[in-house]
């Protein structure tokens, strides 16, 4: 993983049109290769000394992450130009015999002993993401009603989005409301086509000083707000799992940026299920509580549409390359912003709404990114 | 069931699995919050108060949600499926992962009445729930 953090990083530099010796300052996910002391392995590996060095452990909600603390950092004087890049291609293979960090037979779910969720949570079989997405669903279902449909438009949207990005893993590949709903059942009520796509791949982003990107190849996108709210890890133990904690992030990004959601040209909602994306829009304050599916229904989420979200066609048709997928969102809103969007492009696309989302919806980072 | 994994109490949890073993529900209780508490911990979670006790109660409760997983969620389970995964809200306030059993899954709702049944896996007993 370390070359593909080399590989990102200088594409995405020569992309923003900035030298490497500018780089003071690093964010990165964890690395195949090293358990700790992530940051220095990276630094050193690039030559590249600095003065700011973040290892963010945010699982989807890591990429959004990553971008505020460059920026705050930045706003601070401790740095001017920050690398923040999630590789998350394991290729070359290791070779048999070397030694290999045991990954979690469970997903996201910690195994190791003491770990509440080795201790009560596995053992009851609710490992992984699906079962929980999926109860967080019901729940949502008990309370405000649900419409299958309205959760399958959000994919179909955004497959069609996937077919204006050649770069989307089902580019090429529409499908209808039919499709999703006939996918199979995985865990009630998330069928197939609602579930987010593995892939390989990486992504980084390059966030400086406005001094450095004023003279950078493309139009800047600056960091205008954002909100960061995490308070549990298994959704069993929230306060109220309707209630996610993207709501606080989002009201506080919003108040930073002096904005309001209808201030928002395009929105990039991390959709690791169709049920994250209805539940963003309501809790961030698109929409009211339990009006989600209405939303849905009555707007067009297409690049094309009155509510243009994920254009890049979302993890759901994007494909979600680890944690390059909560990047995926920084890139979709900051390419709308940049006028790079190709054939996906927002017309007059100044203000993004980007979400990022860890583990079971329980660690989320909202992000308003505006254009000059 | 193939290489279920099995909880690995710690002594902190200890007296919640003795209690189940024995057929009882037991739960910490803070009296200066006044807060029951699942999972067990050294402290009150929010307010740090080192005044945990421990406490039996009926282990009875409601659905508070549920999936039926169709797919097994991991290969553990691959014999399992349908796997009737629930989150049950006991009658004192806090919630826990469970398995719903001795019910079809249809038949399954949020807000349905549950107890406790107790289910001894070789060291362990784990602590499902079936319609009350």
């Amino acid at each position: 993983m370390l070359e593909q953090w080399a590989d990102l990083a200088r594409a995405a530099l020569d992309d923003a049109g900035i030298d490497p010796r500018e780089v003071d300052g690093i964010c990165t996910s964890g690395l195949r290769e090293s358990a700790s002391f992530v940051p220095s392995t990276v630094a050193e590996y690039l030559g590249i000394p600095v003065n700011f060095a973040e290892f963010v452990d945010l699982g989807g909600a890591t990429a959004t992450g990553m971008v505020w603390r460059a920026a705050a950092a930045i706003e601070l004087g401790a740095a001017s130009v920050v690398l923040c890049v999630t590789p998350s291609m394991p290729a070359p293979p290791p070779p048999e015999d070397a030694v290999r960090a045991p990954a979690s037979r469970y997903g996201a779910s910690s195994d190791r002993w003491g770990s509440p969720q080795a201790e009560f949570d596995i053992p009851y079989g609710n490992v992984a993401q699906n079962a929980g997405y999926a109860m967080i669903a019901q729940r949502y279902a008990h309370q405000y009603g649900y419409d299958p449909r309205a959760l399958a438009k959000i994919a179909v949207d955004q497959r069609t989005n996937a077919g204006a990005h050649p770069d989307a893993i089902f580019h090429g590949q529409p499908i209808t409301i039919e499709d999703v709903l006939a996918s199979p059942m995985i865990a009630d009520p998330l069928h197939l086509l609602e579930i987010v796509m593995p892939a390989s791949g990486g992504a980084a982003v390059v966030v400086a000083s406005a001094e450095v990107a004023r003279r950078g190849r493309n139009r800047p996108v600056w960091v205008s707000g954002f909100g960061e709210h995490l308070a549990f890890k298994t959704p069993t133990y929230a306060e109220d799992l309707l209630r996610t904690p993207i709501g606080p992030a989002s009201r506080r990004a919003f108040e930073m940026a002096e904005a309001a959601p209808a201030d928002v040209d395009m929105v990039s909602i991390y959709d690791c299920y169709t049920i994250t994306v209805l539940m963003t829009l309501e809790d961030a304050g698109f929409c009211a509580p339990g009006e989600g599916a209405r939303f849905v229904n009555e707007h067009d989420l297409t690049f094309r549409g009155d509510f243009p979200c994920n254009t890049h066609g979302g993890q759901l048709s994007f494909g979600q390359a680890g944690l390059a997928g909560g990047m995926s969102h920084v890139c979709d809103g900051a390419r709308q912003i940049m006028r790079r969007a190709g054939e996906a492009q927002v017309r007059d696309c100044d203000t993004a709404f980007v979400s990022g989302n860890g583990g079971i919806m329980s660690e989320q980072v909202a992000l308003v990114l505006r254009g000059d | 069931m193939p290489d279920r994994p099995l909880p690995q109490p710690t002594p902190t949890s200890q007296p919640f699995w003795d209690g189940l073993r024995q057929g009882r529900v037991l739960l910490q209780f803070s009296p200066s919050s006044g807060q029951w508490v699942f999972y067990p911990r050294n402290r009150a979670p929010g307010t740090l108060a080192g005044d945990l006790e421990w406490r039996e109660v009926s282990g009875e409760g409601t659905v508070y949600t549920f999936t039926i997983a169709r797919r097994p969620t991991a290969p553990a389970w691959a014999e399992d499926v349908p796997q009737l995964i629930a989150v049950v809200e006991l009658d004192e306030g806090p919630r826990l992962t469970t398995e719903l059993v001795d019910v079809a899954p249809e038949a399954i709702h949020i807000g349905m009445r549950v107890r406790p049944v107790f289910q001894d896996e070789g060291p362990v007993t784990m602590l499902r729930f079936a319609p009350a």
